[in-house]
């Protein structure tokens, strides 16, 4: 098997018996995007130099016996990641020149655990989009179909893990951005628990549901390099304070007598048949592994979108204040007044969805509109979470369709953002309920693949990274990778 | 119409920075003085993926502060983002705290003119980051931006409107300057800005319930402009509404140099803040535990102090309340009054004239003060135990305040000792009436005026030194032939 297409946990143990150095896994990496990542528009920075001399220093790592189990696995990081020296854009000409003089909280740890940075992955600008097709530096491809979008906003990481350039990838997931691309690539994406996994340095979108996560190529490496993710940090103040289990050790455990409850409202007239037949087969394999699958409601679901559509621009819009033009990011040039230069400064550094976003959020946190708008939403996002916790009384975990259809083509939903927003019905919640969700591959549409999704409780992670491992031991969806790129 | 037929409606918003080593929201170090943007770490400039975290130390104070004004104390309490663009806030927000702010519901109590005392209640104190600064001296052209004091913990207290003359509101305002500093959660430095007030300030006809339009007047940071900017701004507003004009409802700045307010933004430009709940902090929950663990940290309070120094040392209301102005000079005026036991009234008499007035003159401290309690105590003893008069501790006074030196060296050195045989005042007496034969006669024929004349010439003849008391009674029994 070659080296790019292994498991991390195979990966890891190759570099510690020596068996390949992490230089040599490494440049092959750096092949691999040479080779396709300008097609598939995945990468906004790649970090030849830097990549070498970290590979280099986790070979002497290794071969002193100090390697830990990610030590000198090539990663690569959404360029959404502070990452101190090397340039991050978060897909805006705003942070275009960009050079963080800091590392986010994931980025060092990361670093700590002994990976090696690739490179900075495309995505939508600031995370807002569902189809990586809104970043400055233009629209990631869909290494299935490079006619279609590859899901967003981390399409770049998403793309990039589908395509076997890079062995994994963080995200980030504020409405389906880490399980949306993931499902649309064929490829696995857990979004953790709000508060489990450091928001320093990752830069804000919308603050109360962004959370890092990991794409990869199966649940069992995402359970490794989430290990090495996670854990309170002191500098992020909804972080949470919650000892992170060993995720790799949990894996291997029997669905028998586990309780998985049937989403109703999402097998909603939206959901695409064969999408829909997708996740009925994947319930028939649960079954058969021992799971007790029953029916739950969540009443309140239906209002996610309309909900998260407030609140995220409500939060994004003052998030945003601070790309004003007088400490970095764009400026504009010869300011005639400082009007001028905030006016012109933001004008030309965000680009149509930011600038609808901001307004949306503007106008929502408005007065006279405040109690209409965010207050509304707030007071249903109460509701979600609460039908949420009602349904965690009755099953351990919750499963639904990721996407309502497959990957669709660029541009085809640009002119409409309703269109576009619906793509994440099925994950929002999960965000406003700050709950810890997955997707993974679960079979094809029309030659695309679809993904299914588990949504625990908070915290239970490896509750459902255990369900997720035990399908994919009984499947070969995961493995399945675009023509062209094996 | 005089302006006897209005009532002034006067309410404070009083900034006071607290004293924390770090800010609010960053580890930097708060403190003034520093190189521009010396003090400004990534958190104070609003760098992309920072994120705040609250100083435990700032929401200790603010709870001090609460408990001293007897406010109900916020077991839960939220910070919120007040929204707009300014070059010295970095982040396009500000964050504070607005629906649900830590304090709510104290009161103070300020003495009037006429000596009576009028509750002021406190609406609510809460917790915010301070801006920071824009710079232009020096800077021809462009503006400079300082983020030294961006972040620096602030606890704006918020009066009611029950304030009714500019000479309340600076009553009111000593006040809070008083506990904050009693409190040590403030330096209470005025021109440093750490102790600043925005006046709401309107006007009604006397008698009236309703409110009148009112103007914010910004950034005051001394009493006196408080005092000067409130009675321009009513006297301004009572010209408008005499005229038959209308009030707008406004910001106004009060510029110092020409002792007059100014429009800085009207209502329709004023800024809709868009407050919402700060998604990056938890809402802040106390316990009752630390509630009450702050309360056994509370020092005796100003008003505390006051009466307890009226029945202690028997002082008038008045002059306790000056001597617990603020914790340095009580403490500094018990330390005296110990050492002076049974002189009390004494004591107090020194400190708030002699003291004070030699203080204000050097534009000096009580805790810089060239003459210790316990030398003022020893110069106070000497004119109890008569070794010096009154008058003549004066003189000693002066000459420590310059040399440093205590009483008792200066008395010795200037041979200060006061006359107390009555041998030797007798014979200066007897010297004195043999050279004024005609004044003596005169005096004996009726004219007690000339009694003065004595004493004056028998105390230019010792030096200033006789003991008067000695010295009336040998004089009258002398004169008398």
């Amino acid at each position: 098997m070659s080296l790019h297409t292994m498991a991390l946990a195979e990966l890891a143990a190759g570099l510690r018996a020596r068996r390949f150095s992490s230089v040599e896994l490494t440049q092959l990496c750096l092949a691999r995007i040479g080779a396709h990542g300008n097609a598939l528009n995945a990468f906004v920075t790649v970090a030849h130099e830097e990549a070498l001399a970290s590979a280099r220093a986790a070979d002497t790592a290794l071969a002193a016996g100090r390697g830990g189990a990610l030590t000198g696995i090539p990663l690569a990081h959404k360029d959404i990641f502070c990452t101190a020296g090397l340039r991050t854009t978060c897909g805006s000409r705003m942070l275009d020149q960009f050079v963080s003089p800091y590392d986010a909280t994931v980025v060092a740890k990361l670093k700590e655990a002994g990976t090696v940075l690739l490179g900075k992955t495309n995505m939508d600008e600031f995370a807002m989009g569902s189809s990586s097709e809104t970043s400055y530096y233009g629209p990631v491809k869909n290494p299935w179909n490079t006619k279609l979008v590859p899901g967003g906003s981390s399409g770049g990481s998403a793309a990039a893990v589908a395509a076997r350039l890079v062995p994994a990838a963080s995200g980030t997931d504020t409405g389906g951005s880490i399980r949306q691309p993931a499902a649309l690539c064929g490829i696995t994406g857990l979004k953790p628990t709000y508060g489990r996994v450091s928001r320093y340095g990752m830069i804000a979108f919308a603050s109360s549901l962004d959370q890092a996560g990991v794409l990869a190529k199966s649940a069992e490496d995402a359970a490794l390099v989430l290990g090495a993710m996670a854990g309170f940090d002191p500098l992020d103040s909804t972080s949470v304070d919650v000892a992170v289990p060993d995720y790799t050790a949990l894996l291997g455990k029997s669905l028998g007598g586990v309780r998985i409850g049937i989403v109703k409202e999402f097998f909603d007239a939206g959901l695409d048949a064969d999408n829909a037949r997708r996740v009925q087969e994947a319930l028939g394999l649960f079954s058969r592994l021992g799971v007790a699958l029953q029916d739950v409601s969540l009443p309140n679901l239906p209002l996610s979108v309309p909900t998260y559509y407030v609140v995220a621009p409500a939060e994004c819009s003052s998030n945003l204040a601070r790309y004003d033009g007088v400490r970095f990011g764009h400026r504009c040039k010869e300011p005639r007044d400082l009007q001028d230069l905030y006016r012109r400064s933001r004008g030309e550094g965000f680009g149509a969805e930011v600038k609808r976003r901001v307004m949306t959020g503007t106008y929502v946190l408005s007065a006279g509109y405040f109690d209409a708008y965010y207050l509304k939403a707030q007071k249903v996002r109460q509701l979600i979470a609460k039908d949420f916790r009602d349904a965690f009384a009755q099953v351990d975990m919750l499963i639904a369709p990721t996407t309502p259809t497959p990957a669709f083509e660029i541009g085809a939903k640009m002119s409409d953002p309703i269109t576009m927003y619906l793509n994440d019905i099925y994950t929002i919640g999960a965000n406003l309920a700050g709950l810890p969700a997955i997707s993974i591959p679960c079979g094809f549409v029309r030659e695309l693949p679809v993904g299914l999704q588990l949504v625990g409780p908070h915290f239970a992670e490896a509750t459902i990274l255990n369900a997720a491992h035990a399908y994919q031991r009984e499947t070969d969806w995961h493995r399945q990778m675009p023509q062209g790129y094996a | 119409m005089s302006a006897g037929e209005w009532e002034t409606v006067i309410g404070l918003e009083i900034h006071a920075q607290l004293a924390t080593r770090s800010k609010i929201f960053s580890g930097s170090a708060s403190g003034y003085g520093a190189s521009p943007n010396a003090h400004a770490n990534l958190v104070d400039l609003g760098y992309p993926g920072v994120l705040p975290v609250l100083n435990a130390e700032a929401v200790r104070m603010a709870v001090k502060l609460g408990l001293a004004i007897g406010a109900q104390i916020a077991r839960t309490s939220v910070f919120a983002r007040k929204n707009y663009f300014y070059p010295d806030l970095p982040k396009g927000y500000q964050i504070s705290q607005y629906e649900l702010p830590v304090v709510a519901k104290g009161a103070l109590e300020i003495v009037l003119d006429d000596g009576s005392r009028k509750k002021i209640g406190i609406t609510r104190a809460h917790l915010e980051e301070d801006a920071g600064k824009s710079l232009h001296e020096g800077l021809p052209g462009v503006t400079g931006i300082d983020l030294n004091r961006a972040g620096t913990p602030l606890v704006e207290i918020v009066s009611e409107p029950q304030l009714r003359s500019a000479k309340e509101a600076v009553a009111y305002m000593k006040k809070v300057h008083t506990l904050v500093r009693y409190l040590e959660i403030c330096d209470g430095n005025m021109q440093e800005g750490n102790f600043r007030c925005d006046a709401n300030v309107s006007v009604r006809r006397s008698g009236t319930e309703a409110f009148g339009t009112r103007a914010e007047i910004k950034n005051l940071n001394s009493f006196r402009y408080v005092e000067k900017a409130i009675l321009y701004e009513v006297s301004r507003q009572i010209d408008v509404l005499e005229a038959g004009g209308r009030v707008v409802q406004e910001t106004r700045l009060y510029d110092a140099d020409k002792a007059e307010t100014r429009s800085m933004r009207t209502k329709e430009e004023a800024n809709d803040y868009r407050y919402f709940p700060d998604p990056d902090l938890l809402p802040v929950v106390l316990t009752d535990a630390f509630i009450e663990d702050v309360r056994r940290d509370l020092p005796e309070l100003p008003d505390q102090k006051a009466t307890r120094f009226s029945l202690e040392y028997g002082l008038s209301p008045y002059d306790a309340l000056v001597l617990t102005a603020s914790r340095e000079l009580a403490a500094y005026y018990e330390e005296v009054a110990h050492a002076v036991s049974g002189e009390a009234k004494l004591a107090a008499n020194w400190v708030m004239g002699d003291l004070a007035a030699c203080l204000n003159r050097d534009g000096l401290e009580i805790t810089a003060s060239p003459i210790a309690a316990t030398n003022l105590a020893a110069l106070l003893r000497r004119i109890t135990d008569q070794t010096i008069s009154g008058k003549i501790a004066k003189e000693v006074f002066e000459a420590m305040w310059s040399s440093g030196k205590p009483a008792d060296a200066i008395i010795e050195e200037r041979g200060l000792r006061q006359i107390t045989d009555v041998a030797a005042i007798e014979r200066v007496i007897d010297e004195v009436m043999a050279k004024n034969p005609v004044q003596l006669a005169d005096y004996r024929a009726g004219k007690d005026k000339l009694f003065g004349f004595f004493v004056g010439q028998v105390m230019k003849a010792t030096g200033g030194k006789a003991n008067p008391a000695e010295l009336n009674k040998l004089l009258k029994a002398k004169l008398a032939g």
